[in-house]
């Protein structure tokens, strides 16, 4: 075990689990799952241009968040068809730009050590993600509750969706490498959703996804490892398998009695 | 409303006290969205201290022109707050996921982080609406609308405000809670000073607790701003409201 093959998979797995909460509580499980399949020609360009292809999924990724950003202050619908439409085009083009062991290694995530550039960007994003939810999770729950509550206390409610959308997106970059475009943002949102379904505050909810996606993203890379497999799928078949274990524990937030 | 109501104009009265300063100014505001206008021309001000009651028919633009004072919806015209303001806004009614676990008490610092007082207003203001403490920790979704509606207006006293917005406080409240409410910010006003803007339709609270009335007619825009006991004519309430003003008079849905 070194810092690649357990402290950059643990920061990314701490990093998704945390951003997930709020891409759960703000219902936008889909737009997010979405918004990582735009990375694949971002991979495609950067690896025709022979450059790494964490740079050209960054780039997309980023104007990918933005595009969201935009299409939000239309109405829900629009969104979610744009979102749709525009982001299955860029799996479909990306898919025609990569090709054989790139393509799956790209889509699933690809097994074996991290160059040194993957280290640092892994800790260093990890680092920001991180500390922008700890940072700023108390204006995340205003713009949450209500946009306008938020708008009087003095918190920029559209800087902030856009600050946090990218985050968003520099989590599924952070991810890329070990869950591939497909599979990242179901790491991003299942061990959220487990954690939503059991926690009856903000810190149960963010310490459950965070130590859920942990675990998974350990124990996925493990299992990996062993039966000589790509790590995306098992780390997300380990997490829906925690996540279908939490629908049997019956949980119903307590009804106020009384004032 | 059609354009044969007649437009009503009301004389504006002197309700500044000679040098007492205004909190608020409002002149010429217009809103306009999705290119429907939703309030034109509306004038008045806020002395310091005073509770202001907006009334009108649903539809008039009343949250509306809530969302424009704080800066929620684009305007044109002019809007001022003195410098030092600190607003306290307790919405309408929030369309809210009621399976999202937050609880009453992140809410509440999360109110006292960004705007930066003591955590110590939090109790403070959960007292002073007289929510208890395991309530508060309950997810937001779990309180009945009651309670909910005395966090918010906790979660505006936690910020340490000196301006109230209250829309509709009491809409979902049961009777008591409703006098709770209603006595706790006439108490806020007294002991405090605060300045209150209030959204209501419960007229004998107007008549009992404000100091000036303003009147938004859907289509008619402003159409009256003064002192309660002398715009709240039947006259003036009966083109404000159509013809069945008696129900509204006492209704207060």
């Amino acid at each position: 075990m070194t810092i690649d093959t357990l402290v950059v998979p643990a920061a990314m797995a701490v990093a998704a689990g945390l951003v997930g909460c709020f891409a759960v509580m703000r219902r936008m499980a889909l737009a997010a799952d979405a918004l990582s399949h735009v990375a694949l020609p971002g991979i495609g360009v950067a690896m025709a241009l022979h450059i790494h292809p964490l740079f050209g999924a960054a780039a997309m990724l980023f104007f990918g968040a933005l595009l969201v950003w935009s299409l939000e202050d239309n109405s829900r619908i629009a969104t979610e068809t744009m979102v749709g439409v525009i982001f299955s085009a860029a799996l479909a083009v990306g898919s025609m730009m990569t090709s054989g062991e790139d393509l799956i290694d790209a889509l699933l995530g690809s097994p074996g050590a991290l160059s040194w550039p993957e280290v640092m960007f892994g800790l260093v994003a990890a680092g920001v993600v991180i500390g922008f939810i700890l940072w700023r999770k108390h204006a995340l729950v205003l713009a949450l509750v209500s946009p306008d509550i938020a708008r009087t206390t003095g918190v920029n409610v559209r800087r902030l969706d856009l600050i946090y959308l990218e985050v968003f997106a520099l989590t599924v970059a952070l991810g890329l490498r070990f869950l591939g475009v497909l599979l990242m943002g179901s790491l991003i949102i299942i061990p959220a959703a487990a954690a939503k379904r059991l926690s009856n505050n903000l810190n149960q909810m963010l310490t459950m996804a965070a130590v859920g996606s942990l675990v998974a993203t350990l124990t996925g890379s493990l299992l990996a490892e062993w039966l000589h497999r790509e790590t995306g799928p098992l780390i997300v078949s380990v997490a829906a398998a925690g996540f279908v274990l939490t629908l049997a524990i019956p949980h119903r937030p307590r009804r106020a009695r009384g004032s | 409303m059609t354009t044969d109501t007649p437009r009503i104009t009301c004389p504006s009265p002197p309700l500044d006290a000679p040098g007492q300063e205004r909190i608020l100014d409002v002149e010429d505001l217009s809103v306009a969205f999705d290119g429907a206008t939703i309030l034109t021309n509306i004038n008045f001000g806020v002395p310091r201290g005073a509770s202001l009651a907006i009334i009108g028919p649903n539809g008039a633009g009343k949250t509306v022109l809530f969302k424009a004072l704080i800066g929620s919806v684009p305007s044109t015209g002019h809007i001022r707050w003195a410098p030092a303001t600190r607003l306290g806004y307790v919405p309408q009614k929030l369309d809210l996921a009621r399976d999202v676990p937050i609880a009453g008490l992140d809410f509440l610092r999360a109110r006292a982080r960004t705007a930066h007082v003591p955590e110590g207003s939090i109790v403070e203001a959960v007292a002073m609406v007289g929510l208890a403490s395991k309530t508060v920790n309950l997810p937001i979704g779990a309180l009945s609308g009651g309670q909910f509606q005395r966090l918010l207006v906790a979660f505006a006293l936690a910020g340490q405000p000196n301006v109230l917005l209250l829309d509709e406080p009491t809409a979902g409240v049961d009777e008591p809670g409703q006098e709770r409410l209603n006595e706790l910010v006439a108490r806020l006003q007294r002991e405090r000073q605060f300045t209150v803007l209030l959204v209501s339709h419960d007229l004998p609270v107007v008549h009992e607790f404000a100091t000036a009335v303003l009147c938004l007619g859907r289509g008619l825009g402003q159409v009256c701003y003064g002192q309660p006991r002398e715009v709240l004519t039947q006259d003036l309430l009966a083109r404000l409201y159509g013809s069945r003003v008696q129900f509204h008079l006492h209704d207060d849905h």
